[in-house]
């Protein structure tokens, strides 16, 4: 077989990481080069240092370290079946591209992945000597994110959390069911193991009451997963229960969804369309209101019909037009909780909200000029000099607050 | 008329030391013009010859919000921003909590104009691109163009040397450059483009990783522009792309879509030959071993789908006392464990105390899969219903039947229904044994958990009295059943 060169195999197997949708670079401890001769700094907020033509940011240096696989995921471009080129990086090429580019300034760090070969500690082992040789070798301080390998030995998941920022483990499928049906070889309370695995480490490296001697530490940026939306039928319900599910079970930093994407050479199992990156989105809303807005599922879901939101307008709007009788909501006098359920009101709008009223009551200008919009919020609210009168229950609101059709990109 | 002159756009520290000297004199904004060394509009040899008049009236202390939002507004490109910052700070000289009002016109200009820099630092952050320079005496040294929008440079050079502590590297913009010897920032005069190489030997990978991690299925060219705007774009190496990539995104989308799968690879049918197939049958379980793999595949319920794993009994095989409880917890789900979460203290306490030992009796549930709703970052548990507790039975009697105890002890109600086949009251059963049909003894007493649940000290001693009282009657028999052998 003719050796790639390697700038080929980084064609494919950038190609073959670039469906998993997690990217961030963010929520890791503040770490700095400085005095160390060293390379590399964390902030805590990560920097998205390009944007790819699809919208998304490029933070991190997002490769596998093989696509050879020994399993038959039909959502996935890597599994074995697949006729998609195959390529396999050493541990030390991963390691110089890692520091070429960062000392570029391209990119926060790196995000390491690999097909399973041989065995799950084999490939667990081979990211870890990566992760290892950047941060012992070379005195790299940039973001290290690594996946983990479930059924890896624990000890291996240690070493790994010791150098990486963050772990995460993809739950891939919304439902057993379908993860039973597209990834036979994987076992669902496998992966849930390993993310409890991950957990359990992280409570013991986390503040503790009683203070002891410092503990190792142990992905400081906390652990993450994604899903694969629109490769089966599971719907929007079953995707946000699983996701809170998650959330409370396993400390996750982020449920990242990912919007079914054609890929090449594709099982005939699969809905081989353009993927459906509105659901996707609205997803993204909808865990935004769960962590942050102190929403449950089924109030989320109940915007929608049928288990599916609504994918005209945004999962709040949609919660608060069949929640009418909880509007208006009086801005100079509600509690936040309810200033947060407003549409168009956003956590830092619901701040300044609440600090100004302190000095003098809010007229809908003043409420304009602080969240930036009116529109969508005017329906929802009571002013000093605004009251919505019979358009909060006007039948006719959705079809007002619904964006104009747009034209479709040509190209 | 007063006209201040300043040496700097964006030194703070100069704007303030002039601000203060206008305030101590009662100059009220409407007396004072702001201008840039060498701005039209008066002579260049006047800057120190305006002598402000002298006075010391006292000067207000201001928030440290205030000092925080004008060393980013003073970053800004647009000339109005020192009579701006004069404006507020003199408005704060009688009411020092006008920052909290966000309606007011100049706190909502400095604070935009405060944003616009902070994201043109932030851009400044992750849009400079360091070329290399060849690296002739052992050390690597790299050089960046960059043009901000504001005058950002001197705040955001600080990060670069966080970052890039072991390079020596300078970053060159039209106002002003800044270098990094590998100990210290030296600034210099602004240059230009051509100060900087052009090329880099590392780009052709950087532009091989920006078209290979794109996915043409999935086009949002809106979203990239407002991140990523077109402005900067001249000085980035992958921006080139950016349109040849875009043009071609359908037909690479639709070929995906067209591309039916082919023949398996002949690696791939190898593979599959050597996986033997495996199968979870339930109807060869022979063993606590054997049981303990095929739980793991149970679905007789649906609480599978949440719950982490199946989480089994255990104990020794041969055990002469097994304890039922209701259903893992949350720490039992996470380590695949029964009873090693709070309850499960509590219980190993009270067994210590009576003096069986912990390691020579069987524990295990009466439902393995845990049952909880989310709430936030909490799992809150619930109870398993009828149905959940009734097809879990099966595991249950697997157990029972493998190790075969003298004595079952029911932690709670839901386990004493699980065995008894149903509900009970526990006042009604406990403190007595219940005889079996299979002629194992049962005894049914609280699940230690409810002690935890007990607010005040008062009670909840009286009822771990009573638990214990309850294990103790499981000791008696345990030492009845060891006399007779």
């Amino acid at each position: 077989m003719a050796t790639l060169t390697l700038r080929r195999k980084l064609a494919i197997l950038v190609d073959a990481a670039k469906y998993d949708a997690s990217c961030a670079s963010s929520g890791t401890e503040k770490r700095s080069s400085a005095g160390t001769g060293g390379i590399g700094s964390t902030e805590g907020s990560g920097i998205c240092h390009s944007y790819a033509p699809d919208g998304r940011c490029i933070s991190l240096l997002k490769i596998l370290l093989t696509n050879f696989c020994v399993y038959d995921c039909v959502y996935c471009v890597n599994r074995s079946s697949s006729n998609v080129a195959r390529a396999r990086f050493s541990v030390e090429e991963v390691v110089k591209l890692t520091l070429d580019f960062y000392k570029r300034n391209y990119i926060e760090g790196l995000f390491l992945s690999s097909g399973v070969i041989r065995s799950p500690d084999y490939t667990m082992e081979e990211l870890v000597r990566v992760a290892r040789s950047l941060r012992e070798e070379h005195q790299f301080a940039g973001y290290i994110h690594l996946k983990v390998i479930p059924n890896a030995a624990p000890e291996l998941l240690v070493e790994a959390g010791r150098w990486a920022d963050r772990l995460s483990t993809n739950i891939e499928m919304p439902t057993d069911i379908g993860l039973e049906a597209l990834a036979p070889e994987k076992k669902p309370s496998e992966i849930r193991t390993a993310m409890a695995n991950v957990r359990g480490k992280l409570d013991e490296a986390g503040p503790d009451k009683k203070a002891r001697a410092k503990k190792p530490k142990f992905a400081p940026a906390g652990q993450s997963t994604q899903m694969i939306v629109g490769a089966d039928a599971a719907d929007d319900g079953a995707i946000l229960n699983r996701a809170a599910g998650l959330y409370s079970g396993y400390k996750l930093r982020r449920v990242y969804y990912s919007a079914f994407s054609p890929i090449p050479d594709a099982s005939a199992r699969l809905p081989l369309k353009a993927p459906p990156l509105m659901r996707e989105h609205r997803l993204y809303q909808a865990d935004w209101l769960i962590r942050f807005y102190g929403f449950d599922v089924p109030e989320i879901v109940s915007g929608g019909e049928d288990g599916l939101l609504d994918l005209v307008i945004d999962p709040k709007l949609a919660w608060a037009l069949k929640s009418r009788a909880r509007f208006p909501v009086n801005v100079n006098r509600a509690d936040r909780e309810m200033l947060l359920r407003v549409p168009g009101l956003g956590t830092r709008s619901v701040e300044r909200i609440i600090a100004t009223r302190r000095h003098h009551s809010l007229r809908l200008d003043d409420v304009a000029r602080i969240a930036g919009t009116i529109d969508k919020i005017r329906p929802f609210i009571e002013a000093v000099d605004w009251t919505p009168g019979g358009l909060t229950d006007d039948a006719r609101l959705r079809a007002r607050l619904v964006p104009p059709p747009e034209q479709l990109s040509l190209f | 008329m007063h006209v201040v002159r300043l040496l700097a756009p964006n030194d703070f520290a100069e704007w303030r030391g002039k601000a203060r000297q206008l305030l101590a004199a009662g100059l009220s904004p409407g007396q004072v013009e702001w201008r840039m060394l060498g701005d039209a509009g008066g002579l260049l040899d006047d800057v120190d010859a305006m002598a402000l008049p002298q006075a010391d009236r006292p000067i207000g202390s201001v928030p440290r919000q205030f000092l925080d939002l004008a060393q980013q507004a003073i970053c800004h490109a647009d000339p109005a921003r020192f009579a701006v910052l004069y404006d507020l700070l003199w408005a704060l000289q009688s009411n020092n909590r006008l920052l909290e009002d966000a309606i007011l016109s100049a706190n909502s200009l400095l604070t935009k104009w405060a944003s616009a820099v902070r994201r043109d630092s932030h851009k400044m952050k992750a849009f400079v691109r360091f070329k290399a320079i060849g690296d002739d005496s052992g050390l690597e040294r790299y050089a960046a163009w960059f043009e901000p929008e504001h005058y950002t440079l001197e705040m955001t050079a600080p990060f670069f040397a966080r970052r890039f502590d072991g390079m020596v590297w300078a970053i060159v913009t039209p106002y002003r450059s800044v270098y990094w010897d590998g100990d210290s920032l030296a600034f210099g005069p602004g240059g230009q483009r051509a100060d900087v190489p052009q090329d880099d030997a590392v780009e052709d990978d950087w532009k091989t990783y920006f078209s290979s991690i794109f996915n043409p299925a999935r086009l949002k060219v809106s979203m990239m522009k407002s991140e990523m705007p077109m402005k900067y774009w001249r000085n980035l190496p992958e921006a080139e792309l950016i349109a040849p990539l875009i043009r071609g995104a359908r037909q690479m989308a639709d070929d995906m879509i067209e591309r039916a799968a082919s023949q398996p690879p002949s690696r791939h049918l190898r593979q599959q030959a050597r996986e033997p197939e495996t199968q979870d049958s339930l109807g060869d379980i022979a063993t606590l071993a054997d049981a303990r793999a095929a739980i793991q595949g149970c679905q007789r319920c649906p609480l599978y789908e949440q719950a982490t794993q199946a989480v089994f009994g255990e104990g020794p095989e041969q055990a002469a006392v097994m304890f039922v409880g209701e259903q893992p917890g949350d720490q039992e789900d996470l380590k695949g464990k029964p009873f090693v979460g709070p309850a499960g203290q509590v219980f190993d306490a009270a067994v210590a105390k009576v003096g069986i030992d912990r390691s020579s009796v069987y524990v295990t549930n009466a439902v393995k899969h845990f049952k909880f709703v989310p709430r936030g970052k909490r799992r809150i548990h619930q109870r398993p219903d009828g149905g959940e507790v009734q097809a879990c039975k099966f595991w249950l009697n697997l157990e029972i039947g493998l190790v075969r105890p003298r004595i079952i002890v029911a932690l709670g109600a839901t386990a004493a229904q699980s065995l008894l086949g149903k509900a009970i009251k526990i006042s009604a059963l406990r403190g007595a044994p219940v005889s079996m049909a299979d002629g194992t003894i049962l005894f049914v007493t609280n699940h230690p958990s409810y002690l935890l649940r007990i607010p005040d000290a008062e009670g909840r001693a009286r009822e771990s009295a009573k638990f214990e009282a309850d294990l103790m009657l499981v000791r008696q028999a345990l030492d009845a059943l060891s006399m007779r052998g």
